[in-house]
């Protein structure tokens, strides 16, 4: 997802680049027996490079030997086309990062990367989170991040202000919209300069969708359920709901991601649906403010059904062009990153947005607000996977789709049925059976 | 392989009617037209049938056609394509033209206002798109604040479903009007001074003398820049993905586009049955606008 702030990225992009060039040159030579040269690809956005520079600079103090040169690409739709091909042509990374669940599936794993079932960390791994990082043969990858929730961030001082509830039905959560709107705020923020962003409306309901269907996901895949449907199309719904009733900022069709956590974190606009991973832009941006800003799960018509969705985190794998003392190298290299020191890097360069995959970490005392909110709803087991975690169905066009139908361009249906369409193409694609 | 073999053979019959190089200076730019075209272009007819993941290939017939020709974006995208490349051709003759007047008559700093019309031809599209981006933002950018300040208020531009392919043709219209005027300035010149002598002394006033000495005398010109406009339109893809990326929705989205998000989906079998499409199309659009506007020429 891409998080954060472009200048840092592109300061980071330059000096990795520089170092690329550096050991490029001074590789030549290579291999004099003891040390082992390694490489780690992970995409650029958000905190990744700074996260991936200070685990290699940590992993180096313990393990002198291994020489770790670190790559980015970049991540969304391009990176799914960069990582495909890299693989293909056996030109990927030592170690690379990437999504877990279905972007995971679409890559082709028992033939693409090693398994890594007797590795120590691997019978750690919370149980949601094996199921998205392995096939029949076994677990592929190790969690790079905590997990994240894709439900609203609200201004806790607008609700101050206006002295409303956290709502937990749609009516509710309209109402206060109208409250909010009639204060003169901009009740919700909506970012489509950053297309991927459209999606939460419909992505972030599922698992209210799988409270009232739990079988939702399972039957989806062998082509059974669909969007125009309910209750999965009330998703669409809501989003032309929100869009008609004026409750948009005025410039959702041009802002950035960016602008959201902005306007968010400042009070400029009150509820922003998006992904709680959004809290560590808050935390570079704006520090002060990152108290100021809660969650709560996108809400269901009915409060009973309404669930936070979990999105988890993404995993390092090592693509079967691995090999020998360099796989050797790879394999610590992964196992590192959920070591004690590892899990201290990544609390340190990304702001926990909720729970981690793996016993090994543990939460920090001091996370923010929005996380605790989130972590109330996990307790209580008011939560559930996000789609992309139960079915390796993903359409391409979702979040063009989200944008018309956000966009009054087309209707809930319409864009419910596009939708179907699309997933048609991946599902052939991927050989499932029953499309 | 085969034709690897055959290349050459073919190349050495050709020799044989008359050629005054013998076959050995063929070979090198034989052998890089077969391995660099002649191989991924057949190749590319072959995938257009598959299924494919780049590892695994699985052949299924016109599928990829049917599938192409039903997706939903592809309407709109055939659609856009067409106004795209026709509004942009048409807007560079009839500008190219009139700036390339301006720019062949008696000014100080022609030489110097000549490259400046060139200057954004030179510009990468991706650099122009996302410059333009800023320029037309709704909100802080400097064309609305502009027009603001003027007390219109202006469109949305890339962001307005109505707005937003005429808002980028516009750009692109900007950007490659310097090539349309280069070949006009090239083709007035090639105009003899004579003609409009003759008309003055008979009496006729300029644009009389434009009607009828200029704009018959620039038709190769024109063919020309309709020409090369008109490809460059109908596979126009960089500019259009720098500022709108088919968006908002899929207002924007031109065929290209729409093969380029479907080979980004990991569709490579589907996406290449798209080129193979899109090869179809501009050549059967070309082809005759190329004969007709050639013919011409030959008559008169």
């Amino acid at each position: 997802m891409v998080v954060g702030n472009r200048r840092r990225q592109l300061a980071v992009a330059v000096a990795a680049s520089a170092a690329l060039g550096l050991a490029a040159c001074s590789g030549g030579g290579g291999g004099d027996g003891d040390s082992v040269e390694i490489t780690f690809l992970t995409q650029t956005g958000g905190t990744g490079p700074e996260w991936a520079e200070a685990l290699i600079e940590a992993f180096n103090e313990e393990h002198p030997e291994i020489t770790v040169t670190l790559n980015t690409q970049p991540g969304g739709t391009e990176g799914d086309n960069l990582v495909k091909t890299k693989l293909a042509t056996g030109e990927m990374e030592d170690v690379f990062t990437y999504n877990s669940g279905s972007l995971f599936q679409a890559i082709n794993p028992d033939q693409n990367l090693v398994p890594l079932t007797d590795e120590e960390w691997a019978d750690t791994l919370i149980e949601s989170m094996v199921a998205v990082v392995s096939t029949d043969n076994g677990i592929y990858g190790a969690p790079t991040g905590a997990s994240q929730a894709g439900g609203i961030l609200y201004n806790i001082p607008i609700y101050e202000e206006l002295g409303l509830e956290v709502p937990t039905s749609w009516d509710d959560f309209m109402a206060n919209n109208q409250a909010i709107a009639d204060a003169g705020h901009t009740p919700v923020i909506q970012t489509y300069g950053d297309t991927w962003t459209s999606q939460l409306f419909v992505l972030g309901d599922f698992a209210n969708v799988a409270a009232q269907d739990p079988d939702w996901a399972e039957e989806y895949t062998s082509n059974n359920r669909r969007y125009v449907d309910q209750p999965a199309l009330q998703g669409f719904l809501n989003q032309q709901e929100v869009y008609e009733a004026g409750f948009f900022n005025e410039n959702f069709a041009s802002a950035l991601f960016d602008d959201g956590v902005r306007m968010v974190a400042t009070g400029e606009g009150a509820h922003y649906p998006i992904l709680t991973g959004a809290t560590s832009t808050i935390a570079q941006n704006f520090p002060d403010n990152l108290g100021d800003v809660g969650f709560f799960p996108l809400p269901a018509q009915d409060a009973a059904d309404t669930r936070a969705t979990i999105w988890l985190p993404n995993a390092a794998y090592i693509p079967s062009t691995t090999e020998g003392e360099e796989l050797e190298a790879a394999k610590l290299f992964v196992a590192f990153i959920n070591s004690p020191e590892g899990c201290r890097l990544q609390t340190e360069f990304n702001v926990p947005a909720g729970p981690f995959a793996t016993s090994l970490c543990e939460l920090p005392s001091d996370v923010p607000r929005a996380t605790q909110d989130l972590q109330t709803w996990v307790d209580d087991e008011l939560a559930g996977p996000a789609l992309e975690f139960l079915s390796p169905i993903k359409g391409p066009n979702l979040e063009n789709i989200t944008v018309q139908v956000g966009s009054g361009i087309s209707t809930a249906e319409e864009g419910a049925a596009l939708y179907d369409d699309d997933v048609v193409k991946q599902a052939q694609q991927l050989g499932l059976e029953g499309w | 392989m085969a034709q690897a073999v055959t290349a050459p053979g073919a190349v050495a019959k050709r020799r044989s009617v008359k050629s005054i190089y013998p076959t050995w200076f063929y070979l090198p730019a034989g052998l890089l037209y077969v391995v660099l075209f002649a191989l991924p272009t057949f190749a590319s007819f072959y995938f257009a049938f598959t299924r494919w993941s780049l590892q695994d290939v699985e052949f299924t017939g016109w599928e990829n056609f049917v599938t192409f020709f039903s997706e939903p974006q592809l309407r709109t995208g055939f659609i856009n394509t067409f106004v795209y490349g026709f509004v942009t051709s048409g807007a560079k003759v009839v500008l190219g033209l009139a700036l390339a007047v301006l720019l062949t008559s008696q000014l100080i700093g022609r030489g110097y206002l000549r490259s400046v019309v060139f200057f954004p031809v030179l510009v990468s599209a991706i650099g122009v798109g996302i410059t333009f981006k800023v320029l037309m933002d709704p909100f802080d950018g400097l064309i609305n604040e502009s027009l603001s300040a003027l007390g219109i208020t202006g469109p949305a531009w890339l962001t307005d479903p109505q707005w937003a392919l005429m808002s980028v043709a516009l750009i692109d219209v900007w950007k490659g009007v310097g090539i349309a005027t280069l070949i006009y300035i090239a083709g007035l010149a090639a105009i003899p001074q004579e003609y409009y002598e003759a008309a003055k002394v008979d009496g006729a006033g300029g644009w009389k003398a434009f009607r009828s000495i200029t704009l018959p005398l620039v038709r190769p010109a024109t063919a020309t820049v309709i020409l090369l406009s008109l490809i460059g339109g109908l596979r126009s893809f960089d500019l259009i993905w720098a500022t709108t990326r088919g968006g908002p929705g899929f207002t924007s989205d031109v065929i290209a586009s729409v093969i380029y998000k479907q080979y980004q989906a990991g569709f490579y079998g589907l996406s290449t049955a798209g080129n193979v499409v899109l090869f179809l199309v501009v050549t059967a659009i070309v082809v005759p606008i190329s004969t007709l506007l050639n013919r011409r020429e030959v008559e008169r």
